[in-house]
């Protein structure tokens, strides 16, 4: 290996932006529509950036169906488990998507489903429990004109 | 690092050579002079793995030219970083002589000259010659593995249904390939085929639309040297984005970074000392992916065609770039012991096609896959005054060639060519055969389709092209270069967001700016949606030529970039 002490900086560098980026946004420019299903679901409070995770292609392959998987990390059990989880698509007009509701008998929150997004956007997941925590996670999910690739 | 120093000491002779053009037969003699097989061949054996990798060989398998791309920005994070340094930067960031063989195979600097001096690069049977050479040694402790986009890019492989490659590809036994363009030719077709190959096609983040399931075997755990060496295949992620989806309407793709990192693990649980990433993803996404899997040891990376000297670290993971049309082979050797990588030697391998004597058995095969289109190979359609080349991240010659072709013969005010990475180079003064242009076109979706699209929809196809290559974010990148465009300037802001980075769009043939409202004909080709019309592009392109004994590109001065 013959990195210069220059290259190796820069690497460094590079790799300290990309793990600063990687870390969950909470977007700024949620419009009201989406602000006042957050706070729906919410109940007012803000909700924590965690526990959720929502897995969804960073590029679409068809805008009119796009698999999306949320899992909550949760105990599951009678004192503390996930109530429901709601998903949200922050850029169609009306951004409800869907609503799981979970009871501890169903051992894991976890949920898949298919939504139809018009235009690039973000996809929000609301997560409540029944010790009224509220987790949230968002993911981008780029819909483009396709081509010219390769 | 090894050798570098010793090719580059064999070199000087040549570098002193090459500074005049017009060397021809002379100035290749001189090349073969200054370097030696052996010299190319070279290499002291490390530890006990040895790993050969081979990717975007684009059907070539003949030695070609290829100019390295001029500009090839990097945004965001990795703006300066390689694989985003060209021509004289990247020569000063590896310390390479200008001139020397490596500045020919590496960069776009005096590409003209030195092609002159150096020749042409690749061949399947200089590159079986290289593999021969590994193998005598270290047979027991190699594993071949080929990166993919293998079957697609000539007249051959389009004519065979990919058939040539396979019965190379076979003869140089693989350990295993992953693929792109490899899904062009249709599911079923692509089926048939993984079904026969002797080796295997791995591809983890391929899933039934249906049910969610493993289309292919997502990894496969060798044994060489005593190291259990698990391969986890990745496809490109977004071709059926950047190619037609109706080709193989039931497999879904993705990075899917979760199923990565669940099949590392699978590996490592089921004993595998050391983890490697046959990866489709390209640089920057494979760079990205490093950062945030764990346990991966080597990422052989693939798709964006950059070829890098030396591996780029992130954190303990090795990236491997390779380079495109058979112009390198990469040879990585690994200590491994108690199951971690102790120690590496890396080099990239360039294949000079007037150095490295072919492998007889290699040749007589690519012979008699060739006889049947052996005088439609080389039929002249004209001349070309200037270089020929595509790679880079805006208009190349060749589209600028294939863009006049549309406008003149499709009778359209603005063409449109797809910003592919393939493309092999012609030198000034060359004919450009039919296997000239179907290297640049070569593909099952070929249709020139003509139709009208407004000022604004053009505005947003630039755009989102623009971002699909310069969104900061590496897996929001589509893959391809800027769709190239003719009859039209434009300017463009990398560094801008989607939406803002265009402006300045002008019609050329009056100098109008392009009204949002107005309504433009537009002609262009390999379109991804399904019954496109038109005829094929390569029989515009000939149409073309058809009336002309020469043609000469000027440098395009249509796309003026800035803030980059």
């Amino acid at each position: 290996m013959n990195i210069t002490r220059r290259q190796a900086l820069a690497l460094g560098a590079g790799a300290a932006v990309v793990t600063m980026t990687a870390l969950p946004r909470l977007s700024l420019a949620d419009t009201d529509a989406v602000k006042a299903a957050i706070d729906a679901v919410a109940g007012g409070a803000t909700p924590e950036v965690a526990n959720v995770t929502l897995t969804a292609p960073e590029i679409a392959e068809n805008g009119n169906t796009v698999p999306i998987t949320v899992a909550i990390d949760s105990p599951m059990t009678d004192d503390d488990y996930v109530t429901d989880v709601t998903i949200l698509a922050a850029g169609n007009p009306a951004p409800g998507v869907a609503t799981f509701h979970f009871t501890p008998m169903s051992g894991s929150a976890e949920a898949t489903t298919r939504m139809r997004l018009a235009k690039t956007q973000d996809v929000i997941a609301v997560a409540k429990t029944s010790t009224g925590k509220v987790y949230m996670d968002r993911k981008t999910v780029k819909v483009t004109i396709g081509g010219c690739g390769g | 690092m090894i050798s570098r120093r010793e090719f580059l000491m064999a070199a000087v002779a040549t570098a002193a050579m090459t500074s005049g053009t017009g060397f021809g037969g002379l100035g290749r003699l001189a090349a073969q002079q200054a370097l030696r097989e052996e010299d190319l061949l070279a290499f002291r054996p490390l530890g006990n793995v040895t790993l050969v990798h081979l990717t975007d060989i684009h059907a070539q398998l003949m030695p070609v030219y290829f100019r390295e791309p001029s500009v090839n920005l990097g945004v965001g994070a990795v703006k300066g970083l390689p694989p985003h340094v060209t021509g004289a930067d990247f020569l000063k960031m590896y310390n390479l002589e200008p001139g020397s063989p490596e500045a020919y195979a590496l960069t776009s600097v005096d590409f003209e000259g030195l092609s002159r001096a150096y020749g042409r690069m690749g061949g399947i049977d200089r590159i079986a010659t290289v593999l021969k050479s590994i193998r005598a040694d270290r047979d027991a402790n190699t594993l071949f593995l080929d990166g993919g986009d293998t079957w697609q890019g000539s007249y051959t492989s389009l004519k065979t249904g990919g058939n040539d490659m396979i019965a190379a590809m076979n003869a140089l036994k693989p350990d295993a390939m992953t693929g792109h363009w490899e899904f062009t030719y249709g599911s079923d077709r692509v089926s048939e085929i993984v079904e026969s190959l002797p080796f295997s096609f791995l591809g983890g983040n391929i899933r039934d639309t249906e049910w969610d399931e493993p289309v292919f075997e997502p990894y496969k755990i060798f044994e060489r040297g005593g190291v259990r060496i698990g391969v986890i295949g990745q496809a490109f992620p977004y071709t059926p984005v950047a190619n037609p989806r109706w080709m193989f309407p039931t497999w879904s793709f993705g990075i899917r970074e979760e199923e990565v990192q669940a099949n590392v693990d699978a590996v490592r649980a089921k004993g595998a000392d050391v983890v490697v990433l046959l990866s489709h993803n390209g640089f920057d996404v494979d760079r990205k992916l490093a950062e945030r899997v764990k346990g991966i040891d080597v990422v052989l990376t693939g798709h964006t065609h950059d070829a890098l000297p030396e591996p780029v670290k992130v954190g303990k993971t090795l990236l491997i770039a390779t380079g495109s049309n058979g112009k390198f082979l990469s040879r990585l050797d690994l200590d491994v012991r108690d199951g971690e990588v102790k120690d590496f030697r890396y080099r990239l391998i360039p294949i000079f096609s007037d150095v490295i004597t072919p492998d007889a058995e290699m040749t007589k095969l690519v012979t008699e896959l060739r006889a049947p289109y052996a005088d439609e190979l080389s039929r002249e359609l004209a001349t070309t005054d200037s270089l020929l080349y595509r790679r880079g991240n805006f208009n190349g010659t060749f589209d600028d060639l294939i863009c006049e072709a549309l406008i003149d013969k499709r009778d359209a005010e603005i063409a449109m060519s797809p910003g592919f990475r393939w493309g092999t180079s012609v030198p000034a003064g060359q004919p450009i055969t039919v296997e000239d242009l179907h290297n640049a076109t070569s593909m099952t979706y070929p249709e020139a389709y003509r139709s009208e699209m407004s000022g604004a929809l053009i505005k947003e196809i630039l755009e989102d092209v623009g971002d699909n290559l310069f969104n900061t974010d590496p897996y929001y990148q589509q893959g391809g270069d800027m769709v190239r465009v003719g009859g039209m300037a434009y300017t463009i802001d990398p560094s801008a967001t989607i939406g803002n980075r265009i402006s300045n769009m002008t019609l050329l043939k009056d100098g109008s700016p392009i009204d949002p409202a107005r309504n433009y004909v537009v002609a262009g080709w390999a379109s991804v949606n399904e019954g496109t019309e038109g005829p094929a592009i390569w029989d515009v392109v000939e149409e073309h030529l058809k009336d002309r004994k020469s043609v000469t590109l000027e440098p395009n001065r249509a796309v003026k970039v800035v803030g980059a």
